[in-house]
């Protein structure tokens, strides 16, 4: 089948424009994501989002960990930083403060985000620190071959789980909720239309805002457990997918091959802790407070 | 460039060397800073918290030290100079983003009041424990600039030069206090603000089509930019080409590694900073740094008095190691004399840079407390025999 696809012509009508280009560094493509990989699914819906936001592209800044999923930043025509394994929160949160104009955006790994980086997530949601977290969930370490994660279901093979995955997992919709999030919602690979929107809204709403993305691992999760391939995967999440839009979190878990609820949970409004800073200055010092200036380590 | 007023306390002072190292960060140019609270190290971060507001920036407490440390780097490359503070087992915490500061070249600092270790050792007694630490801790090979102040007015006047250097360099700078210069007080004269020379970051004026984050000039040094000017500009801790875009291949890593080793020798020779006294008539010389270059000071008075030929090489810049002017010492005098409030670790470097050309003294001590100056009298009494 692949060989009659190879010989289909494809021509590209003259002065067609791919909108997402613009928006990627295209000098570095082809990306290292396998095939079947959801993440540049993400990105591509990222980049709609983007676009429908009308965001000043350069007032965006796209802060990755490590992992697959980690790599989104060095793909991003944005200002854009590959951090530590774990620490693309706290940089996010330093960059933010002594910027607040920018747009900041954390896009990561469940594994990143919530095992390495687990402190730093529960931190800037419990601050509402104006950040926007973006984590694609493979349900799995992709990157160094598929070991357990905290995501990881009950039951799943993984390579340091020969005989299968017997510790809980965690729930991150409930986390981030539990936690105090400003917003979360979650949405699989299938659903690009609604996790575009989803996106788009995350980027518009003020304080810290979390989208879970869950995204085969062709590679290293569905194949390891005898799931198919990236389409089997698509079809599974079309199947067994049930939006529920303001769903109790702690209801939302996500099992091995059972439903998986989608949908934007909470919405809520807080202030952020730029916000609770300078209430509280203004507040305790009057006019004696200084607000901050960008850049003044140049003056 | 002068220093902002704002930051700038003009007065004769009666500080110890925490808060007077704040009062340097302020000077500096810092307005923002990232800490988690740790003994003995604490001050620094209570002050900057009580100043900041009104000087026009922000302090966060964070989660962690991991947390801090990179919260820093992200201010940095939102514009800001930035710092945090720790002492020994935050250090450690910290050690993977100081790789990560030497490797993308972000301009900042480390303030780290030593005590006693390892482990949670002693949390309210000096030590001078973490030397190696601060230029090995982190994995692979890079470089960082260590200043180790021995009084709190050095506090404060280093802690601008290590801002200074910082941006100069492009490099994470370590400053190395230990508990004692950290909580002794005494007068610290702060100077106008036009009289405090501050290194401005070095913004490239290149259009954003013309310009790479990580190509050097001579200097060796490549220009900054921030984010939301429109550069569009990509950082990573993996080995990165000209552009900073990601190239793991071995010329890159060859070129890189090189250059950010290169870019600092002339702290090891004409830009290293320290203080010497009688190193003309000189047979031995006593290299010290921090608390214990007090202690020995008393030690070389006493043995001067006894006719004894002995200098002093007080070591200000420890990392890069100052090891051209050792080199030259060793060459004409009989010994050195190191004592330090470790095990002995900067002595590595003294013998090192000696090459056996003179003898090595080591007078170590485990920390919690300073050497006896008759200890270091003792030992430079037996090498000048």
């Amino acid at each position: 089948m692949s060989e009659q696809l190879l010989e289909v012509e494809c021509e590209i009508p003259e002065g067609s424009f791919n909108p997402v280009e613009p928006f990627l560094r295209t000098e570095r493509i082809p990306h290292i994501w396998c095939a079947g990989c959801g993440i540049g699914t993400t990105v591509n819906c990222f980049t709609r989002a983007l676009i429908a936001s009308g965001a000043d592209l350069d007032k965006v800044a796209i802060v990755s960990g490590i992992g697959c999923t980690g790599r989104v930043a060095g793909y991003a025509r944005l200002d854009s930083f590959h951090t530590t394994h774990g620490r693309a929160i706290p940089f996010a949160t330093g960059l933010k403060l002594a910027n607040p104009e920018l747009q900041v955006v954390v896009y990561s790994g469940d594994g990143d985000l919530f095992a390495i980086g687990g402190n730093h997530f529960i931190h800037a949601a419990r601050r509402n620190m104006d950040i926007k977290v973006i984590c694609v969930n493979n349900l799995t370490y992709a990157m160094t071959g598929g070991q357990t994660a905290p995501t990881t279901p009950s039951h799943v093979i993984s390579a340091t789980a020969p005989y299968g995955v017997f510790e809980p997992s965690f729930n991150l919709v409930q986390l981030a909720d539990a936690c105090g999030a400003s917003y979360v919602a979650r949405w699989t690979t299938f659903h690009v239309k609604q996790l575009a929107r989803s996106m788009e809204e995350l980027l518009k709403k003020k304080g810290f805002g979390f989208i879970e993305i869950v995204s085969p691992c062709p590679t290293l999760y569905q194949r390891r457990n005898k799931m198919g391939d990236g389409l089997d995967t698509m079809k599974y999440y079309k199947q067994a997918s049930k939006i529920r839009n303001g769903a109790p979190t702690g209801e939302c878990n996500l099992t091995k091959s059972g439903e998986i609820v989608v949908g934007k949970f909470v919405d809520r409004e807080r202030p952020d802790y730029y916000e609770l800073l300078q209430a509280q200055m203004r507040e305790s010092l009057g006019e004696r407070y200084a607000e901050p200036e960008v850049g003044c380590s140049e003056c | 460039m002068h220093a902002d007023p704002r930051g700038v306390l003009t007065g004769v002072h009666f500080l110890d060397g925490d808060h007077a190292c704040c009062e340097g960060t302020l000077a500096a140019g810092a307005r923002f800073a990232a800490g988690y609270p740790i003994t003995p190290s604490t001050e620094v971060v209570e002050r900057f918290a009580s100043r900041i507001p009104t000087v026009g920036g922000v302090f966060i407490q964070m989660e962690d030290e991991l947390a801090s440390s990179i919260a820093i780097q992200g201010a940095v490359w939102g514009g800001a100079k930035a710092f945090t503070v720790t002492s020994g087992p935050g250090f450690s915490l910290m050690m993977e983003h100081i790789g990560y500061a030497a490797f993308t070249e972000t301009p900042c600092v480390f303030v780290n009041v030593q005590r006693g270790g390892p482990s949670t050792g002693l949390p309210t007694l000096p030590a001078q424990a973490d030397m190696m630490q601060a230029k090995w801790g982190s994995h692979g090979d890079y470089g960082i600039i260590a200043l180790c102040p021995n009084s709190p007015q050095e506090c404060f006047d280093l802690t601008i030069t290590g801002f200074n250097l910082a941006e100069e360099f492009r490099v994470p700078v370590m400053m190395m206090l230990d508990e004692c210069v950290g909580h002794m007080t005494e007068k610290v004269v702060i100077p106008r603000a036009e009289e405090i020379q501050v290194t401005p970051r070095r913004y490239t004026k290149k259009p954003p089509a013309e310009f790479n984050l990580f190509e050097a000039d001579k200097t060796l040094v490549p220009e900054m930019v921030k984010a939301g000017d429109g550069y569009r500009f990509h950082v990573t801790g993996l080995t990165h080409d000209r552009r900073g875009y990601p190239s793991m291949n071995v010329p890159t890593q060859d070129r890189l590694v090189r250059r950010l080793l290169d870019k600092l020798k002339p702290l090891a020779g004409e830009r290293a900073i320290f203080e010497a006294s009688n190193l003309e008539d000189a047979e031995v010389v006593v290299v010290s740094y921090g608390i214990t270059s007090r202690v020995a000071q008393r030690a070389i008075e006493l043995a001067r008095k006894r006719g004894i030929r002995v200098g002093k090489f007080r070591i200000i810049s420890a990392w890069p190691f100052p090891e051209r002017h050792i080199a030259e010492l060793a060459g004409r005098v009989k010994a050195f004399v190191v004592p330090e409030l470790n095990m002995g670790q900067m002595v590595r470097e003294v013998e090192r840079a000696a090459a056996g050309r003179a003898k090595v003294i080591p007078i170590n001590h485990a920390g919690g407390t300073v050497h006896d100056p008759a200890t270091i009298l003792k030992a430079i009494v037996e090498a000048a025999k």
